[in-house]
């Protein structure tokens, strides 16, 4: 029971982590029906950034205090991410928007090699480890650890989660993007601005893969420009079973991807974990396509 | 006893209580109709009233959620086992798909592409589906694909060059060529299909239905966009049809002047529910459909709806 | 190109000089979204010191230097007079049937002597790299691309997993001819590969019913999805089963032989192809040009069976599927039916291609069948123009031999000193360069369709009005 307990609270930390990423697949899958393939390679520039920043602050700046740096990091990670994500949908995207369907998908092809290669260049091939940023750790009952820092991720992410919902839900930007999602014609017609609101809908998507690349330092300590397939093909799977297009529906896919690949490594096999994974993404898109929660297409004749 | 097919006038569609719903939404709602043989059969109804729906639930594309609708291609004499059918759980009769013979089909059981291949019930869309990338005889060809499939001995036999396959290929050509002289469209063969003006689209699409060689035909308002000399052409094109090919027609068309001027018989629908049923000149004195087309904006259908103006 | 559309670029205003200040202007913010690009990752490089801790390691010199040839070229494209109206830009290129014939029979006799001119020119021992690694890689993917061509080009059937079949291919060979043929009939051991060759392509096709079955009746991405994580799954189980495929490890496989004649004598006492011609030199040359010419044959056959089947109706209902799926149901065309024989087809193709892979490398191991290699594949067949043998062909051409050529590049270590390695380089411009060639042209390099029969005069169809597929 404690084992169980234990892979359930590992397995949520690691959701959130899909959950913030699955966001920016299905914000932009919902908004311009692409799959950004280059998402997870975002994400991985991500963590780049918020090592480098750790560095800067600790070492250059000599700043002592931890919670401030790592808010500092937090803040300064997601600006600069979105801005990388700003310029690759406003090089790499936009001038494909509306032509052939699959003219944008090889484009994100490309932008995911480019990216992985040009970090890989810039930082080179080898892991970059840090000594653990956040320790201590809590003891429950009869040994279920749970470490501060695993408590940091899941409330970040809730914060985080509840001020974007927010946005979406009850600004005039999260209106336009909802307009857009529904009819990208109709809403330029009564006058929102679509590419500003495309753009930002990519720097929102970037700004959450950053918070989740802040998390995976924090709980990984180690980053690799090669990291970013992986977690962007789990994320989009959770963006699939949750629904594609739908924000509660990442979130929760996220937490279930987390859960499920804690506990079949747990249990089964930690060496099938990954096929685990794309297992499930398989018969999520055979046997449910709308995933949990997502509404149901009906084929227009 | 001889089999002998439906004379004309005789049921050949006959929909028995169908039901659609899409989620808590009733498209369509207990409708019960009868198309004949050798007739045209018009579906009409303010926008909105489930009429597509209807067609797409005839030719597969969805599946009703209750009713029966039973393609019988045998004269009714022969009819009289279709209650036992549809107990049986089979899709259609014995002998239903031998040619020459004939039997009744239960299409809420068929797949959308069996009903076009087995019990030939073929159709055209609202929004015209052509191969628009492909060339206008490539689509009358591609509509001939089951016929020449067989003749190519499933690709085995046409790879080799066989001399059945070849024949087979002219043959569809013919067919194909025919067709095109039919609408007016022989010298634009090798145009791309998308690049056809939009009446001629409408006559293609029509001619490449035609081409699977139906027994019943579906027309998805045929007359949408037609100028009125189009239309008085696809009228004629029409009752060729009827009279010529012998192939029944059902139809839902907006266009007054096609539909008073050619259906034998005409459905009316309004909010998925069946509002009346006759010939035109009943249809055109119900109360109830004038009060119907009342209901919407169109003042010029209004108006030809209850003068049965046929331009 | 970066940055944000100055007022000179407005609708309308297209082809108007744009004014000096504005193009500054525009640079200047290309410039700055540059700067901010690059830092922190190009200006602060992580290095670990002595004691395994990381250290900032600044950069300003190439930042400065990015952010300079950014600000140049962005300025050089504001300032480009008369731009071009961007339809006519992104037109394919378009060919008379005349020139089209032409190349086609040019480029095929290029091909059968392209060996014999690597021979001549750099002689025995420099031919192999030139035979070898451009020759007959670059015609491993021109066959893959074709091969995928049935299933993207023609049925419009998105598969990002295409390498799964290669990989079926491969190790089809490797445990056929390493473990069940020693074990059953050893004597056929010389045979291997042509024994194996067919049972790949079956197998590839029987695997690409198996997946295809379930996934067809999806549509768009999400078919691409699916046929990814396939992709995946399979490399994961190659790599994890370990009793199967030797995992990591990989499987050393018996190399390809002249019809049961060896090149190189394993054991000293066999008749050799040179014994036999009486060649001297070293005998890898032969081989790699047998090897040339067998995956030529290989690839030709493919375009040949593609060919023949467009004409086919099987051919013509994948064309149909491929503009529109629902018409296709309308006509009585049995849609997965059609969609499984262009996935088994393609796959089989694919399986061909991966026994010769395995038979050429000597060794496989999962390292060689990764999602790169899909997406490769995939952007060729897009970039070539979806469903044109030629344009596939050059696409493959200019993809792989850029690759390969970036290898050749170790000279540029005189300019930018030893520590520069320009092999790292290429997957990087080869990421960059499929961005900016969809953005150049997103319909691929020929876009135009062939009509597959036709009643006075065959007319190539615009490829602006042939559908991509949406399954």
């Amino acid at each position: 029971m404690e084992y169980f307990i234990q892979q359930v609270v590992n397995g949520v930390t690691l959701g959130s982590i899909y959950g913030l990423i699955a966001i920016g697949y299905t914000m932009v899958f919902g908004i311009i029906g692409m799959v950004n393939f280059a998402h997870g390679d975002v994400f991985m520039m991500s963590t780049f950034i918020a090592l480098i920043f750790y560095l800067v602050l600790t070492q250059i700046l000599g700043i002592g205090s931890l919670a401030l740096s790592l808010l500092i990091i937090l803040i300064l990670g997601m600006a600069i991410t979105g801005l990388w994500n700003w310029a690759i949908e406003r090089i790499a995207y936009r001038p494909l928007r509306g032509s052939f369907r699959l003219a944008p998908l090889i484009s994100a092809i490309g932008v995911s090699i480019l990216l992985s290669n040009f970090v890989q260049v810039v930082q080179g091939p080898r892991n970059k480890s840090l000594p653990p940023l956040v320790e201590g750790i809590y003891t429950f009952g009869d040994g279920i650890v749970i470490s501060v820092k695993q408590i940091l991720i899941c409330t970040v992410t809730a914060v985080l989660l509840a001020v974007f919902w927010y946005l979406v839900q009850r600004t005039p930007l999260g209106r336009a993007q909802r307009a857009c999602e529904q009819d990208r014609k109709m809403a330029a017609l009564l006058g929102v601005d679509v590419d500003r609101t495309i753009s930002i809908t990519f720097v929102m998507g970037a700004a959450l893969a950053s918070v989740a690349g802040f998390l995976y330092v924090l709980q990984y300590g180690s980053v690799n420009f090669s990291d970013g397939f992986v977690p962007g093909v789990k994320a989009f799977t959770a963006a699939v079973l949750g629904g594609i297009g739908s924000l509660p529906g990442a979130v929760l896919g996220g937490l279930l991807i987390g859960l499920i690949e804690a506990l079949w490594a747990g249990y089964v096999s930690s060496d099938y974990k990954d096929v685990a994974a794309f297992s499930i993404l398989a018969i999520t898109l055979i046997f449910m396509p709308s995933g949990l929660l997502g509404r149901p297409e009906v084929e227009k004749v | 006893m001889r089999l002998v097919p439906p004379r004309k006038g005789d049921p050949l569609l006959v929909v028995e209580h169908m039901t659609m719903r899409f989620g808590g939404l009733v498209a369509v709602s207990n409708l019960s109709f009868t198309a004949q043989a050798g007739l045209i059969t018009a579906l009409i109804g303010p926008n909105g009233a489930g009429k597509t729906t209807v067609f797409n639930c005839i030719t597969g594309f969805y599946k009703p959620t209750t009713g029966r609708m039973a393609l019988q291609t045998l004269a009714p004499q022969h009819n009289r086992d279709i209650d036992a059918l549809t107990r049986s759980g089979r899709r259609w009769s014995a002998g239903a798909t031998t040619p020459g013979t004939g039997g009744t089909f239960l299409l809420e059981r068929m797949p959308d592409y069996e009903i076009a291949a087995k019990a030939r019930v073929a159709r055209t869309f609202q929004n015209i589906r052509l191969f628009s990338g492909m060339t206008v005889l490539e689509n009358l060809i591609v509509a001939q694909h089951n016929k020449l499939m067989d003749a190519s001995g499933w690709t085995v036999k046409g790879l080799l060059g066989s001399r059945v396959y070849k024949a087979a290929e002219a043959e569809a050509i013919d067919r194909a060529r025919l067709w095109l002289q039919r609408i007016g469209l022989e010298d634009r063969a090798d145009d791309a299909a998308g690049e056809l003006p939009y009446g001629a689209q409408r006559r293609l699409e029509i001619a490449r239905a035609m081409c699977t060689e139906p027994r019943l035909l579906c027309l998805d308002e045929p007359a949408a966009g037609l100028n009125p000399r189009e239309s008085a052409e696809l009228n004629t094109l029409l009752k060729h049809i009827r009279d010529e090919d012998g192939v029944s027609i059902l139809l839902i068309e907006h266009d007054m002047s096609v539909v008073m001027g050619i259906s034998d018989h005409i459905v009316v629908l309004e909010y998925g529910k069946k509002i009346s049923d006759g010939t035109p000149e009943h249809v055109r004195n119900d109360p109830k459909v004038i009060a119907a087309y009342l209901g919407v904006e169109d003042e010029e259908e209004v108006a030809a709806a209850v003068r049965g103006d046929a331009r | 190109m970066a940055g944000k559309s100055s007022g000179g670029e407005a609708p309308g205003a297209a082809s108007a000089p744009v004014s000096v200040l504005d193009a500054l202007k525009g640079a200047l913010f290309a410039a700055l979204i540059a700067l901010g690009l690059c830092i922190p990752m190009v200006l602060l490089r992580t290095e670990q010191d002595i004691s395994n801790r990381l250290v900032l390691e600044p950069k300003w010199g190439l930042v400065a230097a990015i952010v300079g040839i950014v600000f140049a070229a962005r300025l050089a494209w504001l300032m480009k007079p008369a731009r071009q109206s961007s339809t006519k830009a992104r037109a394919a290129l378009t060919l008379s049937p005349g020139a089209a014939r032409g190349l086609q029979v040019g480029g095929l006799a290029l091909l059968a002597l392209y060996p014999i001119f690597a021979l001549l020119v750099v002689g025995p021992s420099g031919a192999i790299k030139w035979v070898d690694n451009f020759g007959v890689k670059i015609l491993i993917f021109v066959m893959l691309g074709w091969g995928l061509n049935i299933v993207v080009g023609l049925a419009g059937l998105l598969d990002l997993g295409y390498v799964a079949f290669y990989a079926v291919g491969a190790y089809a060979y490797a445990i056929i001819a390493t473990k069940v043929i020693p074990a059953t009939a050893p004597a056929l051991g010389p045979y291997a590969f042509w024994i194996c060759l067919p049972i790949a392509g079956l197998l590839a096709a029987f695997w690409g019913i198996i997946l295809g079955f379930p996934v067809l009746r999806l549509r768009g991405d999400y078919l691409a999805i699916v046929t990814l994580a396939f992709g995946e799954i399979i490399r994961l189980v190659l790599i994890n089963w370990i009793d199967f495929s030797n995992g990591y490890a990989g499987i050393q496989t018996p190399r390809i032989t002249f019809f049961g004649v060896p090149f190189t004598s394993l054991s000293g006492d066999e008749r050799t192809f040179s014994d036999i011609f009486g060649l001297t030199g070293t005998p890898t040359v032969y081989r790699a040009i047998f090897l040339y010419y067998v995956i030529l044959c290989l690839a030709l056959l493919t375009a040949a069976v593609t060919i023949r089947l467009r004409r086919m109706p099987i051919g013509r209902a994948w064309e149909a599927l491929r503009e529109d799926e629902i018409a296709c149901r309308s006509l009585g065309i049995n849609t997965t039916n059609t969609k499984l024989t262009a996935f088994a087809i393609g796959a089989g193709f694919g399986g061909f291609a991966g026994a010769f892979f395995s038979a050429r490398q000597g060794f496989i191991d999962p390292k060689s069948f990764e999602f790169i290699e899909s997406a490769t594949i995939l952007a060729i067949v897009v970039l070539g123009g979806m469903g044109s043998l030629l344009g596939v062909a050059i696409a493959a051409i200019a993809m792989i031999g850029g690759i390969e050529i970036l290898r050749e590049l170790d000279w540029l270590k005189r300019i930018f000193g030893p520590d520069f390695d320009p092999a790292l380089y290429r997957m990087l411009i080869f990421g960059l360069a499929m961005v900016l060639m969809m953005i150049w042209k997103p319909r691929g390099l020929i876009s135009t369709r062939e009509p597959t029969i036709f009643l006075k005069e065959r007319r190539a169809v615009s490829g602006a009005l042939v559908k991509e597929g949406h399954g």
